[in-house]
């Protein structure tokens, strides 16, 4: 037997035809029917994710402002309870340990959800710079997310709450939310990885299943399904959501990949990597993530070398042929000489240079 | 699993059907149904020679790329444009409409060392 680790909602995998893959070390389901089916059904109805692979790191403690405000760099003193922010966590020279959501539970109480591939190392890298009064937890366990993704989401979740839910805005939670037909509440947050509306749903590990399966009844009647990584990826890739270790890592700073709205050098605390990051956004970073969309017939895919002439001008960090659009398209991290739209780039596919120039991003944005 | 008995089939997920002293090829059921989504074929050119357990092309999932790999070495003599428009058929129809390349090759007793049906099936078990 395989010593992959697998979340409470694995039993519910086979019901509904998952086919698993080993991902990060984790037993998760790459598709259900099939990703460009399952992206569509986001789209254009509603997505059932199992994301409890996702590490939760407890941050709590007096201190606790202070501290993240050190460690992180978006500005956490603009929190109040019941909101959340993207942030990044940096290393001094302005490289990616890790980009995350804050939710601020209450007073002193943080829950950072993060990278399932870094929870550890994140948790170590909050532990080694500890200051002040601040306890730092790894709950993981004790949560199962999901995440309800997609036009239909609201009306399905609606029937099963109480809860205003027109009530929660974007990065916004309400904590508990209760769900009465399995007499359990949760944390429900109108966020999600996606590019569609939704929510993402974190509930006592126990009480996983009960919810997963009473979502997808709930929601049949609307065209839910459960939805796995493979149409997640194609799914943030079209809305030009980062995905750590590909468009992000420890060579590529948030600002190099567009990113700088959550990196806060005016802030009042000092942070871990502001000084490069400060530089990168003064002087404009030397590399640029860049939108680009195939001419000559090929996919770009993660590591392909990227071209402009003969100069060697970067790399994909993620391509694929778009559901959506239909087109073949890909993310290239480039020299910042290179990165203005319309420029033209090779993209090495096997032993072939092919023609590609540079777009717009997001490739996807849905309609308001 | 669907696997004709009258093809041949190698170990990398191809089948081989034998048409008057040519072959033509393409990919089996299980191997479409692993990739997924077949959203692009990459092929050889008509004239173009292909050397046995070599990349002749590749065929592209939403997520993954697979090499194709010239079961024999030969001449390409047609290949299926309609691919290229429509790589869907390799999902669809793997055995009829998704055939890709018919070769000439250059030593057709070469065909009869590839796999039989009940030789794939069970290589595809041990994997």
């Amino acid at each position: 037997m395989s010593d992959l680790k697998r979340t409470p909602l694995f039993p519910e995998y086979e019901k509904s035809g998952g086919r698993t893959i080993d991902f990060g070390g984790w037993d998760l389901p790459v598709q259900f029917s099939g990703i460009k089916h399952e992206h569509e059904t986001t789209r254009t109805k509603a997505g059932l994710f199992d994301v409890s692979h996702m590490g939760e790191i407890m941050v709590q403690g007096p201190a606790s402002e202070k501290f993240l405000q050190q460690m992180v760099t978006n500005d956490v003193s603009k929190l109040t309870p019941n909101r959340a922010q993207y942030t990044f966590m940096c290393y001094e020279d302005g490289g990616t340990v890790d980009d995350f959501i804050v939710y601020m539970l209450e007073q002193d109480k943080y829950l950072l959800v993060v990278n399932a591939a870094n929870t550890e190392k994140d948790f170590a890298w909050l532990t080694e710079h500890k200051s002040g009064d601040v306890s730092i937890e790894n709950v993981t366990p004790n949560y199962v997310q999901l995440a309800l993704q997609g036009p239909k989401a609201e009306s399905i979740l609606q029937r099963l709450t109480e809860t205003d839910l027109n009530q929660i805005k974007f990065f916004r939670f309400e904590n508990p939310v209760y769900f009465s037909s399995i007499e359990a509440g949760g944390i429900v947050s109108r966020t999600g990885y996606t590019g569609e509306d939704g929510f993402e749903i974190y509930i006592e590990a126990a009480e996983g299943r009960k919810l997963w399966r009473l979502l997808l009844e709930t929601g049949e009647t609307d065209g839910l399904e459960p939805i796995g990584l493979g149409a997640r990826d194609t799914l943030r890739f079209e809305a030009n959501l980062p995905l750590y270790g590909q468009e992000l890592s420890k060579t590529i700073s948030p600002v190099e990949a567009g990113m700088k709205f959550a990196v806060k050098i005016n802030k009042a605390e000092n942070f871990i990597g502001k000084d490069a990051l400060k530089q990168q956004i003064e002087n404009g970073p030397s590399r640029k993530l860049v939108g680009i969309e195939m001419i000559d017939k090929g996919i770009p895919r993660t590591d392909y070398q990227v071209f402009a002439g003969d100069e060697k001008a970067g790399f994909i960090t993620t391509g694929t042929q778009s559901p959506t659009l239909q087109k073949n398209i890909g993310l290239a991290l480039v020299n910042s000489e290179f990165a203005l739209e319309g420029t033209e780039l090779y993209v090495q596919v096997r032993n072939r240079k092919l023609k590609a120039t540079v777009v717009k991003t997001p490739f996807y944005k849905r309609e308001q | 699993m669907n696997l004709p008995k009258d093809l041949f089939y190698t170990k990398e997920h191809e089948w081989v059907k034998k048409e008057d002293g040519n072959v033509r090829i393409g990919i089996t059921d299980f191997a479409q149904d692993e990739l997924g989504d077949i959203v692009f074929v990459e092929m050889p050119e008509v004239g173009d020679e292909i050397g046995a357990d070599e990349p002749f092309g590749s065929v592209e999932s939403v997520k993954t790329v697979s090499e194709l790999y010239a079961p024999l070495s030969g001449k390409v003599l047609e290949v299926n444009e309609e691919l290229e428009d429509s790589p869907e058929f390799v999902n669809e129809s793997p055995y009829d409409k998704a055939w890709m390349v018919v070769v000439e090759p250059s030593n057709p007793s070469d065909v009869d060392q590839l796999l039989s049906a009940e030789q794939y099936e069970e290589a595809v078990k041990k994997d």
